[in-house]
């Protein structure tokens, strides 16, 4: 599937400002974001994802356009399909790992287990969440934490998947497996990704298509 | 029990009246949203000042608005006969008016303190705004708001002058607990104005241990989760 990105966006926070003006396109099945913080990178993802609104230009993910100034559309984001797993994964507090992961098929409402889908239940088992099903965020590891997000996202059957820093908060030894794991997940789940990373090692693993970014624009 | 009739309608006139309150500032504080701001700074002051006036001006407005040639009295008399003043649903009105900005307050704060990382995060599972306020937000906005209930709840109880300037003092009517005592120890009846304050004291210790168990209760139901 291709991702065609043509924004550009002026970010002001109190008097310093901002230029985000970039373009991309990419078929490939992971495609890597890279460059220092600061860089625009995340501003990316919320424009893709809708959660921020370029002054112009498009996003196109297939035949779909999200965002295209010039037609007058600009898709909501819950009737984008796209899913994001965030730097700090954002997983509820106030629910378990089981309504966490069912949050999009139960639209958030809370439900007993039994309401669960099988569905949900398949995605426990494939992140080895099983056992923490009625545990809250606040009682699991980091990579616990991050593969709740990922299920969490997965459940909703997103087009397109992002992924901010996926492996910045996690120590070295796990990061090398986790880079694995996300291909697999990747592969076995068959959605293309956008992922953020500021490390060069990522961006030899995880392969794709590689935008460099640096103060806004693709370097 | 002549003690307890201001007693029941107290509580009930209290009860509503945060109850209406709730509704009200909860939906101010949305609409307000999370950022400041100059037009929403000063609607909040604008929102705040019954908690500021004196009771006493806060009824003489109530009375112009609710009154039979005020804007919504007026109409409620002539679409539907019905008449706010020296009725207990009046005194209703003028306690919950009073206690409306401390919810409006502690649910804005609250709201402000949701994380809107998480709130993005349920627009792109398949939320709409709507759906994530009332999913994700109230509920972690919840024990903030029912702090400022608390409190609502107890400026409702005490609520004193606006209530009788709209409502009256009507024995079993519309005197409520605290123009009970007031009228008692105007009329020298100390015996009844003693009796009236130990039920208002004990409604009032009652309260706050019970607040004290709901928010203790909250905690451990946080920590089960620890």
């Amino acid at each position: 599937m291709r991702l065609e990105v043509d924004i550009a966006k002026t970010l002001r926070a109190r008097d310093r400002e901002f230029r985000l003006e970039l373009k991309f396109a990419s078929a490939a099945a992971v495609t890597v974001l890279f460059g220092p913080s600061g860089a625009g990178k995340t501003q990316t993802l919320y424009a893709i994802a809708g959660l921020t609104r370029p002054e112009r230009g498009l996003i196109h993910v297939g035949d779909t356009a999200l965002f295209d100034a010039r037609r007058g559309i600009d898709l909501p984001p819950h009737r984008r399909g796209i899913g994001y797993v965030f730097q700090d994964y954002a997983l509820f507090p106030h629910l378990n790992v089981l309504q966490n992961v069912a949050f999009a098929t139960s639209r958030g409402v809370l439900l007993n287990p039994r309401q669960a889908s099988s569905e949900v239940y398949a995605l426990l088992a494939r992140f080895a969440l099983g056992k923490l099903a009625s545990s809250h965020p606040h009682q699991l590891s980091g990579g616990q934490r991050q593969r709740v997000a990922l299920a969490r996202a997965l459940a909703a059957k997103p087009r397109l998947l992002l992924l901010d820093e996926p492996f910045a908060a996690l120590d070295a030894p796990l990061r090398a497996r986790l880079r694995e794991e996300l291909l697999a997940v990747r592969a076995q789940f068959d959605v293309p990704m956008v992922v953020i990373t500021h490390d060069p090692d990522d961006v030899a693993a995880l392969g794709g298509h590689v935008v460099a970014m640096e103060n806004g624009r693709a370097a | 029990m002549e003690y307890l009739s201001p007693l029941w309608l107290t509580l009930k006139v209290a009860a509503l009246a945060t109850l209406l309150a709730l509704i009200f500032g909860v939906a101010a504080a949305r609409a307000l949203g999370r950022r400041g701001g100059v037009v929403r700074d000063a609607a909040e002051s604008l929102l705040t000042l019954p908690l500021v006036l004196p009771p006493t001006v806060l009824g003489y407005y109530l009375l112009v608005v609710l009154g039979r040639n005020g804007a919504i009295g007026g109409w409620l008399h002539d679409a539907f006969g019905i008449s706010l003043i020296f009725t207990w649903q009046g005194a209703t009105i003028a306690a919950a008016v009073a206690a409306f900005p401390l919810i409006l307050r502690a649910a804005r704060a609250a709201f402000r303190e949701v994380d809107p990382q998480l709130e993005r995060a349920a627009r792109t599972l398949g939320l709409n705004a709507t759906a994530v306020f009332f999913r994700v937000s109230l509920p972690l906005a919840w024990r903030g708001i029912c702090a400022g209930a608390l409190l609502a709840f107890a400026r409702a109880m005490g609520e004193f002058g606006a209530t009788l300037m709209v409502a009256g003092s009507l024995p079993g009517r519309t005197q409520t607990l605290s123009i009970a005592i007031y009228n008692a120890v105007m009329a020298g009846d100390d015996a009844t104005a003693q009796a009236l304050v130990l039920v208002a004291l004990v409604v009032a210790v009652v309260a706050l241990v019970l607040a004290a168990q709901i928010l203790q209760r909250n905690h451990r139901g946080d920590d089960d989760a620890a």
